[in-house]
This record gives C-alpha cells, structure tokens and sequence, in this order.
C-alpha cells in the first residue's frame, strides 16, 4: 500500500515522528450506528476490566488501582473541589445585571441537568455543551462570557455537576442527519491520531487506561466526562473539560483547539453518549 | 501523492554545512516556504506544537542576523509542517483502524 510504505520511509529518514505502523483495514463506507457504537464501547472496558464495577468507571484514574482509590476516599472526606462547588452555588444564585439568574437559561432551573449535556440543538444544527450553554446565557443576558479554562466556569460546572451526582447520563441523538454527522465526527475525532507523537486519544485512554504516564494513572475512555470538571493539584486549582482537552492535545504535541471548537464539542457528544447510563460524578478531585 | 514527505524529511536532514555562509535572501525564502507548510497544516487543524517553536526559533535567528541557524530551524519547520499534513491527510481513513466495534 502507497500511503503504508510512504510513512514507513518518512519514520526511517527522520526520527522526529513516531509513527506507529498500524495497518489501516479496510472498513466499508457503514451507517452511523450510535446505539451499537455506545454498547460496543462499554462491552470492551467491561471485558478488559471485569474487575472494576461498572459505576466505577466515572471515577477515572481511581477505577484503576485500588491504592489510589482508597487515598482518595480519604481525601473526600475534605474534597479540593469544596470551594469552587460554594463559589459556584452563590454565582449561580446571584442575579445578573438585569435581574435575571443562570437558572432562567435552563430547564428545571439548572437543577439536576447535567447528565442531559451535550445537547444537540436542532435549531443551530450543532452540539451545545454546559459550558457554552452558560457563556450564552450570560452573553443573552448582558454579561461577558467567561474563560472556558479558567475558575469561574469551573465553578458553575461544577455546582451543576454536583446537583446531577449519581443521575446516569443521558445523552440523546435526535432523528436528524447534523446530530448523527456530529457524533461521527466526535468519534473521528476521538480515533484520529494527531501530533509530533502521533497519538490518538484512544491511543492513551483506550489502549493503556490503568497505565502511567510519567506520574498520573490513565482513566479509560468510559465515563471519562463524568467526573468533570475536575480539581488537580497540579493545576492547583479546579478545570473544566475544555481545560482538559487543551492539555491532552498539548501532551502529544499537538497545538490545541480553540475552546468550544466544533471538533471539542463534537468528541464531548459522542463520549458522554457512550457512557449513557453511567452515573454523574463530578465534580471530581485528581491528584 | 502531492507533496513527497521523507524527500522533504531527508533534505532537512542531510543539511550540509554550508559552503558559504548564508544569506539574508535564502533564509528569506526557507523561511517563506517553512511558513506556507505551516499554514497548510493549520488549515488541516493539524499545527504540531514543534512546528512552531521551529518556525519561531528561525524567526528569531532571522532578526538577529544568524542566518545559518535561522536556515536550519526553517527547514526543521518545514520538515514537521509537511509531516503534520501527511498525517492529517492518512488518518482521513486510517483513524477507523482504531475504533472499537
Ligand atoms: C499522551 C496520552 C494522552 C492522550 C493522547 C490524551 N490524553 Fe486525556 N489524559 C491524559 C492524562 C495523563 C490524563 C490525566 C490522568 C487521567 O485522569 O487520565 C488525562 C485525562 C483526561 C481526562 C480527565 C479524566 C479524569 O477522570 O480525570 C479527559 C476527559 C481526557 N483526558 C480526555 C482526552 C481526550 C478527549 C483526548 C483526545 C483529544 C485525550 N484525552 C488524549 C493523557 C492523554
């Protein structure tokens, strides 16, 4: 094959790109089958992992050894996250300048929601998220958007996650050509292999959850979204998952997406789909 | 195929020492073409991190008069742009290898 002996030259003239020899099979042009996708991808994790209960796999890096899950417990007792989750629950009470509140952009008022995030919206034919779900509503009410990366839409997230807890996601994929388009392309996304280190997201949270990297413990692709947003020590502070995407495509040297890129929105729809059913957990606390 | 990517690679590599010093005009010309693989890559949303930096690092070179340098750092640039771009352009159906089914 052209392609397969051309990236086999490429890795042997130049040792700057690792090029993984993967042999590309030869997949029929299928149908976008989102339900057989969803249980195809927690029959795996549940197989490679049977040990690991199925609700525990929103618990990211601690579903994978029990060391670190039981420090954690320890830690809980105290959560990293406690201060964002107050910080979060009086912004979210705090009417905007013209008097109205977040819970007036949402449905039950914001409460207990968040599993049903990302949505797809039939109307601008695109994925909207939690996180742009929030800056719009600000922006429609007069206020500046806020950072996608920073602390206060951490903090927002993070009450609204915490009013979710133990509420199994549940994403839905409306009958319409855009939403499947959407989630094919989150999974693109998500398989695609992308930067100087050639690695696709699947290469580290579906190949080697469980395993280091340098000094954290891979979580596995399942419920991956769950947990978020997340506080991590080093980060020493709290991050929402547009943070975390920008960090992971920097790992491989990738330049990142622009926040709330299409692809972001799009990987975030087609990962919370597959892990419908599992509970919400976040706000979440990382070592 | 459009561009020949180990041609470009093993061109950055076998960079002799130059037998005159470099000039102004030639690393005008790395540069530029080193600039316009970058492009192409972020067209494809697919900028590695070291392209960059490599871009960057000529640049700089470039405007303190280090010509040799800023040559090298381009044609590394240049290098990883076109790269970046043959990945991007395989991994429009290679990505499938992957998926779990
Ligand atoms: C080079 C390996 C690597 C790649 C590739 C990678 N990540 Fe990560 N990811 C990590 C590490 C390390 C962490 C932190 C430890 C952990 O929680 O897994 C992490 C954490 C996460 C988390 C938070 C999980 C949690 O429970 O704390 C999410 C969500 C995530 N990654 C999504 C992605 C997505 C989406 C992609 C593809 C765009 C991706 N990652 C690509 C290494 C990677």
């Amino acid at each position: 094959m052209k392609a397969r002996s051309a990236l086999l030259l490429g890795s042997l003239s130049a040792a700057l790109v690792a090029f993984a020899l993967t042999s590309p099979r030869v997949v029929a042009a299928d149908k976008v089958d989102p339900v057989a996708d969803a249980k195809a991808f927690q029959n795996f994790f549940f197989q490679k992992f049977p040990d690991v209960k199925h609700e525990d796999f929103v618990n990211g890096p601690y579903s994978m050894n029990a060391d670190m899950k039981r420090q954690w417990q320890e830690k809980e007792e105290f959560p990293p996250y406690e201060f964002a989750l107050d910080a979060g629950k009086e912004m979210f009470a705090t009417p905007f300048k013209n008097g109205k509140t977040y819970a007036d952009c949402f449905p039950n008022r914001g409460i207990g929601i968040r599993q049903n995030y990302p949505y797809f919206d039939g109307k601008e034919g695109k994925v909207v998220t939690l996180e742009l779900a929030l800056n719009r509503c600000r922006e429609g009410n007069g206020e500046a958007p806020y950072s996608y990366v920073k602390d206060e839409m951490a903090s927002l997230t993070a009450y609204m996650a915490f009013t979710s807890r133990g509420k199994p996601m549940d994403i839905r994929i409306p009958d319409d050509p855009r939403a499947l388009a959407a989630f094919e392309n989150g999974k693109r996304y998500f398989y695609t292999r992308r930067g100087q280190l050639n690695f696709s997201c699947a290469s580290c949270h579906v190949q080697s959850p469980g395993e280091r990297i340098r000094a954290e413990i891979l979580a596995p692709a399942l419920g991956i979204l769950n947990a978020m947003p997340i506080y991590r020590s080093e980060w020493s502070g709290m991050g929402t998952t547009s943070r975390r995407f920008v960090t992971c495509n920097s790992q491989t040297r990738a330049v990142p997406l622009e926040p709330q890129a299409d692809e972001y929105r799009d990987v975030e729809y087609f990962l919370s789909y597959v892990a419908n059913g599992l509970p919400i957990s976040g706000p979440g606390a990382r070592p | 195929m459009k561009r020949s990517l180990p041609l470009a690679m093993l061109l950055s590599l076998s960079l002799a020492p130059a037998a005159r010093a470099a000039n102004e005009a030639d690393y005008k010309a790395a540069y530029a073409a080193a600039e316009a693989a970058s492009k192409e890559a972020a067209g494809m949303r697919n900028q590695w991190t070291v392209t960059v930096s490599a871009l960057a690092a000529a640049k700089k070179a470039g405007d303190s008069g280090d010509f040799d340098r800023a040559i090298a750092a381009a044609k590394e640039a240049e290098a990883l742009a076109k790269a970046s771009t043959f990945q991007a352009t395989s991994e429009k159906e290679a990505w499938k290898a992957m998926e779990i089914r």
